[in-house]
């Protein structure tokens, strides 16, 4: 398998996440979709350090995962902030910012 | 795996080329299918699906330490976050079909669809050569390898990553933190209050003197009705809607004894 096939691959994945960020309103569905995007981008980083020969690539998308797994921590601690307040996960309902 | 790892190098190895379809598949099939299902439940399992499948395309890949990284921190803890989340949120939260924003979906549709392609063209135009890493890097010593650069070329990354997982967590803490807006109740009020609303002894507990032994059945009565106070309120409201769980007290049942449910005598209503 060549690189470009997974490329290919993390791009289709990467666009489906895209569209769950934008269509679901399920705010846990949301995060889970960007995580998936995430995935997607890890997966092109691996494919490219794989074609250039050298570790860089895997070492970014490790950096990547850490920081995922910040991201998660703090979303959904908002997430459940939101929750007690409001009652409700939808998106739609956080919006007293709304002008 | 050692197979799948051993032959991620080798490009001409039908095994890998079979196997990559295969996950292909399978991973683009989930993500399909978890922005389509609309419990939140089956999403995360869906998530896990294409996590999985792509922790085997790494190891194809020849980065064993990012497949088994993605299985134990992504599979294992992220995605166990994501269920406790919804545990504590509701498993029965699944998102509403109507449209919100008129157009939404379709514009949404239009924009994913211009990203796809602008991505195909940037792929297509990019020169992406075949797979150059060497089997040294892929096999053995690729944790060597990716610790070396961790602690030389990227050490302040790295260190920068360190203080983002401490402020991670101290931000998780500040934001679950709840203040008590009340001070806690002392025993004596407790027993005052417990005096005072009538009720002295426990409430009765599910099941007792019942026909059947679930927690969301209510006591059954000596006189025949059945005892509302005896199933906790938080099962009443998840309770489907269909048949009542709680008679009032003017009716009275006799249990037939053929069945072992519970028929309202003819006086009563009924009750289906």
């Amino acid at each position: 398998m060549t690189p470009v096939h997974y490329v290919a691959l993390s791009v289709i994945l990467f666009v489906i996440g895209g569209v769950g960020v934008l269509v679901r309103r399920n705010a846990i569905v949301v995060f889970m979709c960007i995580e998936l995007m995430l995935n997607a981008c890890n997966l092109a980083f691996v494919a490219f350090a794989s074609m250039h020969g050298n570790l860089d690539g895997q070492v970014i998308a490790f950096f990547v995962m850490v920081v995922a797994a910040a991201e998660v921590v703090v979303g959904l601690a908002i997430l459940m902030a939101i929750y007690r307040a409001r009652r409700s996960a939808s998106v739609d309902d956080a919006n007293l910012l709304k002008w | 795996m050692t197979h799948v790892l051993a032959a991620g190098t080798n490009t001409d190895s039908i095994a890998v080329e079979s196997v990559f379809w295969i996950l292909a598949v399978l991973s683009v099939l989930a993500a399909l299918a978890m922005i389509l299902v609309p419990r939140a439940v089956h999403c995360a399992l869906m998530l896990a699906v294409v996590m999985l499948c792509l922790a085997t395309m790494y190891a194809m890949q020849g980065a064993p330490f990012l497949a088994f990284v993605q299985i134990i921190v992504y599979t294992g803890a992220v995605l166990m976050l994501f269920l406790f989340v919804l545990m504590l949120i509701g498993i029965s939260s699944s998102d509403s079909i109507v449209e919100t924003i008129k157009g939404q979906r379709l514009a949404a549709g239009l924009v994913s669809i211009g990203l796809l392609i602008l991505l195909i063209l940037g792929i297509g135009h990019a020169a992406i050569g075949p797979d150059t890493l060497s089997k040294t890097a892929a096999g053995t010593d690729n944790l060597s390898g990716i610790a070396t650069l961790i602690f030389t070329t990227y050490v302040f990354p790295f260190e920068v990553t360190g203080a983002l997982l401490i402020t991670a967590a101290v931000g998780a803490m500040v934001l679950a933190h709840r203040e008590r807006a009340t001070p806690r109740p002392t025993q004596r009020e407790l027993a005052a209050r417990r005096v005072a609303s009538g009720h002295l002894a426990p409430d009765p507990p599910p099941g007792v003197y019942a026909l059947h032994d679930s927690a969301d059945r209510p006591a059954l009565l000596p006189d025949g009705t059945t005892s509302e106070l005896s199933v906790s309120s938080a099962l009443s409201p998840r309770d489907p809607a269909g048949e009542p769980r709680f008679v009032p007290a003017d009716e009275t049942l006799e249990i037939t004894a053929e069945s072992g449910e519970w028929e309202p005598a003819p006086s009563g209503r009924a009750d289906s």
